[in-house]
């Protein structure tokens, strides 16, 4: 009873500031009411419609007059843009007639008169994609989270190939999270290595230079790296001064992947050493005496005495690292030009650009599924209980 | 506001916040939203500095990159502090499409300076539901002299043609424009550039131009980019807004060179965001900077031609160099003829799809 | 121990210091006999533990040499040494189960799977931990881990085995038995060890020889008994069991004897080391062999003393007297009188023989009290 008070405040936070918008945005990436709301009368009439010929003339009406108020609402656009993300071309249509309409005298027949501004009110593809952006539940921004698209007839199938862009980055993501992964525990070991085993003042000092990055304003790091790897920047500079590389043929260290894992490696190196050190503190370095005193070589010490100890400070250090850098969406914005991008800079232009919040909701939603999934080997593999994080 | 509407507008808040605006503003003072750089200046001294000494209004300047993004944050969040944006046509329509602008009101236009109502007097299609035309201005490509000192670039093939003009290009991190340049330079005419778009095989031949210099882009968002990458042999040739090149050339004498060849020329928008916290000051300002006195004051600053007709004859010469603008504007017939007049209602309907091809297409 | 004896390691002029101002091992000379089970022992900090790394190779002396086997190990790694050691708080890898511990030295030596097995199962019967192999040493008692410690150290079968306070964090029933198991192990397996303590008791149980270690140096080597008997200083007098001490002036020297004037009267005690009339020295006096109230002359030193405090310990009774002028003065005598006897207060005859105080060299001002 007393514990559970005491968590109290917690937890309420916890669940306003992080579990309330995490629903919520789960619940958009599948819930989206726009479409339906504006255009129920042409919704409901599209229900009883056989889906195979255009449909008829009550429709067209209805739709026109729906839109028409939309417009009034200023509402209109953003129904043209949802329409559009399950047909593109459409929004074009939408506004372009809505425009003709507006000032015009109703015609005898909205069906001939809308068609004749633009065949596709003909087609019976543009009635099915109405129909679809007008579902208030829908799989639709996890199937195009993972490049696929609902085929008119209804079959899944994947995206053209020039817009396949979510699984690649995807891809990329793992595959450059892993990689930072890695240089951070090979750049952070023997760091940690050595704080743990400094006489305590050095220790401390050493502590406070990994964490100086820590404190650092995240847009001051960043733009010590652009002065840094800058084409015209300080290491170009030097490679040029001493004559390594030739004036015009200085090398591309930022706005590309190798910006984005400088960088990143940089930015997430203290979630690798805080763990280790916190390890390596309880290491006496007795053991590893001992294991010289036995007849181990130093390799053989290390490989089999030392490096099985911290084991659980490498899994937590790479757990953090690795969910971190996945999410990273700062960093490769500033110093990842288009080839340093990550998924997160596409979750942060549907959140930001496009206010395709849907999409952007679903892609979190994958990626949170991802994490998960990987905590659930990592689990497996390493035992989370096992693990220190600092 | 229900729950599940307010917490993703909490979100839109806290982006708002990163992007380092602070929302507030004081009684007489109006926010005025522009592209930065040697543009943002010219157009201070040509009419804000003259408009807060008439009326005592101040103005606070911010600058962006274009999009609606922003705009869109604030009126979704309700925490609208932007008061007046230069926008892009095709941004302008789209915007007013969705809600986020203020109609326009015709009755607050100065009248031309032959007399002639505001609605005669400004260029065909400049009017739009929510906003003005301005100045004319267009996206060129500029070359540095210095790289190019014996063949030098002429046409918009050549600005893909790496094997006679070697070096890095400068681009702006969008798909228009750069589709468009594309087609052009792969030879498509220029009266069916767009109809070229409208297919695929057409978006599929402009990205495939746009392979063949892609290793060698380097990507630019701002209008102030250009130049400096220019001028720092960070490209060689670069797209840029004509009015920034121009201005480097002749206030900093630096050796760029305008290739006209392909130009797009667009119209740039005078708009009220939706909600504007301080209405009032923001239309004496509206109408203060759309008369043809402020328009074409800008041209004596920088290389953009009013959007009015009575202005275009009043074109003179850079006030503080004494060159003759007529022969750097963009509008300027020899200029015009070799460009091409930007389709902003295609892009204004296309460009959520064409955004998503063309980060796909980085992506590969 | 047969003679001849044959040298195992060897210190000489070996010095040490950490950081180049205070030494910590001063100039040591010292031989370890094949075989033999010799003890390091002196209080906290005087050096003990820094010999033993450095016999080791964990640290490498400042000065001098050491040699093992008549080799000079100087630039010899640890994993060269061939030494077995047994840390003060074990060293056991955590991760490892106690066979994985046991196995680890064979299998760095490239050792076969089946032999390495047997091994393992030899050592753990040696240290009476048979099935014990899956468990991990957090799994184990204080005594086992120990035990899983010697064990490691010994499965390499290496010639020298280093000790440094094996004992130290057991209690002292389960200390006392383990005294007794390492000595078996140690004769059994006829290795040479080199222990650490500073705890006399375990150190009079367990070694063939004591080096007493006083401020980085050795006071004194010698077999426990001639150790207690015969101490040579009086910092190992007062360490090694408990001794009184009488500071006085030689007043006189008559063949092995010396007459010493201690606060105004005259002691006569053996003669230990050499001395001249009128050196200052100490005559020590162990309490058990203090007698009180005994039958007037049966004793070469008789005095009067009073008795200022009366402990009763079971077995025994320890007075604390004066005598001499000597505060602090202790006689220890065997409860068959009964308590009551003597009372606090009593002034009392007290009397020991001519042998039974020893002529010591008084410490210098360095040297400290234990
Ligand atoms: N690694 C070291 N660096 C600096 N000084 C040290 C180091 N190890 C020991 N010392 C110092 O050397 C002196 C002797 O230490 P040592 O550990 O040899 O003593 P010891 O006899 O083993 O004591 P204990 O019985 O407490 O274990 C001490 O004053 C100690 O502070
Ligand atoms: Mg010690």
């Amino acid at each position: 009873m007393r514990p559970a008070v005491l968590v109290l405040p917690l937890a309420a936070f916890i669940a306003v500031t992080f579990v309330a918008p995490l629903l919520v945005m789960l619940g958009r990436s599948v819930h989206d009411p726009m479409v339906a709301d504006a255009l129920p009368e042409t919704l409901g009439l599209l229900r009883s419609w056989d889906g195979e010929r255009t449909p008829p003339e009550a429709v067209f009406e209805t739709m026109a007059r729906e839109l028409l108020k939309a417009r009034r609402e200023k509402s209109l656009g953003r129904i043209a843009t949802r329409v559009n993300r399950v047909q593109a071309g459409l929004r074009s249509v939408l506004m372009k007639s809505v425009r003709r309409l507006r000032g015009a005298h109703p015609p005898d027949s909205w069906r001939e008169a809308m068609i004749a501004l633009d065949p596709k009110w003909g087609q019976t593809r543009t009635w099915h994609a109405i129909r679809r952006a007008g579902e208030r539940f829908t799989l639709r921004h996890y199937l195009h989270a993972l490049d696929l698209d609902q085929a008119p007839g209804g079959g899944i199938i994947r995206q053209p190939p020039d817009l396949r862009i979510y699984l690649p980055l995807l891809r990329r993501t793992l595959a450059v999270s892993l990689g930072i992964t890695l240089l951070c525990l090979l750049l952070g070991y023997p760091i940690a290595y050595l704080i743990a085993n400094a006489p305590p003042h050095r220790a401390n000092l050493l502590l406070l230079l990994v964490l100086v990055p820590f404190w650092t304003s995240l847009l001051v790091r960043t733009t010590s790296w652009i002065v840094l790897l800058q084409t015209q920047g300080v290491i170009n500079d030097l490679l040029a001064a001493v004559g390594l590389i030739a004036d015009d043929q200085r090398i591309s260290m930022i706005y590309n992947m190798t910006g984005t894992v400088v960088a990143m490696t940089h930015v997430l190196l203290p979630f690798m050493v805080l763990p280790l050190f916190s390890v390596m503190r309880t290491i006496p370095p007795l053991y590893m005496s001992a294991a010289a005193s036995l007849g181990a070589s130093f390799l053989q010490a290390f490989r089999r005495v030392y490096w099985p100890q911290t084991l659980p400070g490498v899994a937590a250090g790479s757990l953090l690292v690795f969910i971190l850098a996945i999410g990273y969406y700062i960093t490769p914005a500033l110093v990842g030009g288009q080839s340093g991008q990550l998924i997160s800079n596409m979750v942060a232009y549907h959140m930001q650009q496009s206010l395709n919040w849907g999409l952007a909701a679903a892609l979190g939603g994958v990626l949170l599924g991802g994490v998960f999934l990987l905590y659930l080997v990592f689990n497996r593999l390493v035992g989370v209980d096992r693990m220190r994080l600092g | 506001m229900t729950l599940h509407r307010s917490i993703p507008a909490a979100f839109l808040l806290l982006a708002t916040a990163l992007t380092g605006l602070t929302p507030f503003a004081l009684a007489e003072s109006v926010t005025v939203v522009s592209w930065g750089g040697s543009y943002a200046r010219a157009c201070e001294k040509a009419f804000h500095e003259p408009f807060t000494a008439e009326t005592g209004i101040e103005i606070r300047l911010e600058d962006y990159n274009g999009g609606l993004a922003q705009i869109r944050a604030q009126v979704e969040t309700g925490n609208v502090h932007w008061d007046v944006v230069d926008m892009e046509m095709a941004d302008a329509v789209r915007g007013c499409d969705e809600g986020l602008l203020e109609p326009l009101d015709l009755g607050a236009l100065a009248p031309g300076a032959d007399g002639k109502p505001a609605e005669e007097d400004f260029y065909p299609g400049s009017l739009t539901e929510c906003g003005v035309g301005t100045l004319f201005y267009s996206t060129i490509y500029a070359y540095n002299l210095e790289r190019f000192p014996g063949n030098r670039p002429s046409t918009i093939a050549d600005f893909f043609d790496l094997e006679k003009f070697p070096g890095r290009r400068g681009m702006r991190r969008t798909p228009q424009v750069n589709m468009e340049f594309a087609l052009m330079a792969d030879g498509v005419p220029l009266d069916q550039v767009y109809a070229a778009l409208r297919t695929q095989e057409g978006l599929d031949r402009a990205f495939r131009k746009l392979d063949t210099i892609k290793d060698h882009i380097v990507w630019w968002e701002a209008g102030a980019q250009p130049p400096q990458m220019l001028a720092d042999g960070e490209v060689t040739m670069s797209t840029a807004y004509n009015g920034r090149i121009f201005n480097a050339q002749v206030l900093e004498n630096q050796p760029f060179v305008i290739v006209w060849d392909g130009q797009l020329l667009d119209t740039g928008q005078l708009v009220i965001v939706a909600g504007s916290p301080n209405l009032e000051a923001a239309r004496k300002f509206f109408s203060f900077s759309t008369t043809v006195r402020s328009l074409v004051a800008v041209g004596r600053y920088i290389s953009y031609s009013p959007a009015r007709q009575s202005g275009t004859a009043l074109i003179s010469t850079h006030l503080e160099t004494g060159v003759d603008m007529k022969p750097h504007m963009p509008t300027t017939p020899e200029n015009a003829a070799r460009g091409l007049q930007y389709d902003w209602e295609w892009w204004s309907d296309h460009i959520d799809e064409m955004n998503l091809r063309f980060i796909a297409w980085l992506l590969r | 121990m047969d003679s001849p004896q044959k040298v195992h390691v060897e210190f000489e002029g070996v010095s040490k210091s950490y950081d180049g101002r205070t030494v910590v091992v001063r100039d040591l000379d010292l031989a370890v006999y094949e075989g033999e089970f010799l003890t390091l022992l002196g209080p906290s900090g005087s050096g003990k533990t820094t010999c033993l790394m450095m016999l080791a190779g964990f640290q490498t002396p400042t000065s001098g040499t050491i040699r093992i086997g008549g080799r000079a190990v100087d630039d010899l790694p640890p994993r060269k040494r061939d030494i077995g050691v047994v840390f003060q708080n074990y060293a056991l890898f955590p991760h490892m189960t106690v066979g994985e511990n046991l196995s680890f030295p064979l299998e760095v030596r490239g050792m076969e799977p089946r032999q390495i097995r047997e091994r393992v199962r030899g050592a753990l019967e040696l240290v009476r931990l048979e099935g014990l192999e899956g468990r991990r040493p957090g799994e184990l008692s204080g005594g086992q881990q120990q035990r899983v410690a010697i064990a490691r150290a010994l499965v390499f079968e290496p010639a020298l085995v280093l000790m440094d306070e094996p004992l130290g964090a057991l209690d002292r029933r389960l200390r006392e038995e383990m005294q007794y198991e390492v000595r078996r192990i140690q004769r059994r397996l006829g290795v040479t060890v080199v222990y650490v303590t500073h705890d006399q008791q375990e150190a009079m149980a367990m070694s063939d020889r004591v080096a007493v270690f006083q401020r980085g140096r050795i006071e004194q080597v010698a077999p426990p008994e001639a150790l207690y008997e015969e101490p040579q200083r009086e910092f190992v007098a007062r360490f090694i069991g408990d001794n009184n001490l009488l500071r006085g002036k030689v007043v006189g020297v008559e063949g092995d004897f010396c007459r010493v004037e201690v606060g105004g009267q005259i002691v006569t005690a053996f003669r230990v080391v050499p001395c001249e009339v009128g050196d200052p020295v100490s005559v020590a006096i162990r309490p058990e062999r203090v007698a009180v109230a005994p039958e007037p002359g049966l004793y070469g030193n008789e005095f009067d003393a009073g008795i200022d405090d009366i402990t009763f310990l079971g077995d025994h009774l320890r007075l604390r007297m004066t005598v001499c002028d000597t505060p602090d003065f202790i006689a220890k005598i065997p409860n068959i009188v009964g308590h009551g006897a003597v009372l606090e207060g009593d002034r009392v005859r007290v009397g020991w023989t001519l042998t039974d105080g020893r002529v010591l060299e008084p410490d210098g001002p360095e040297t400290g009290s234990k």
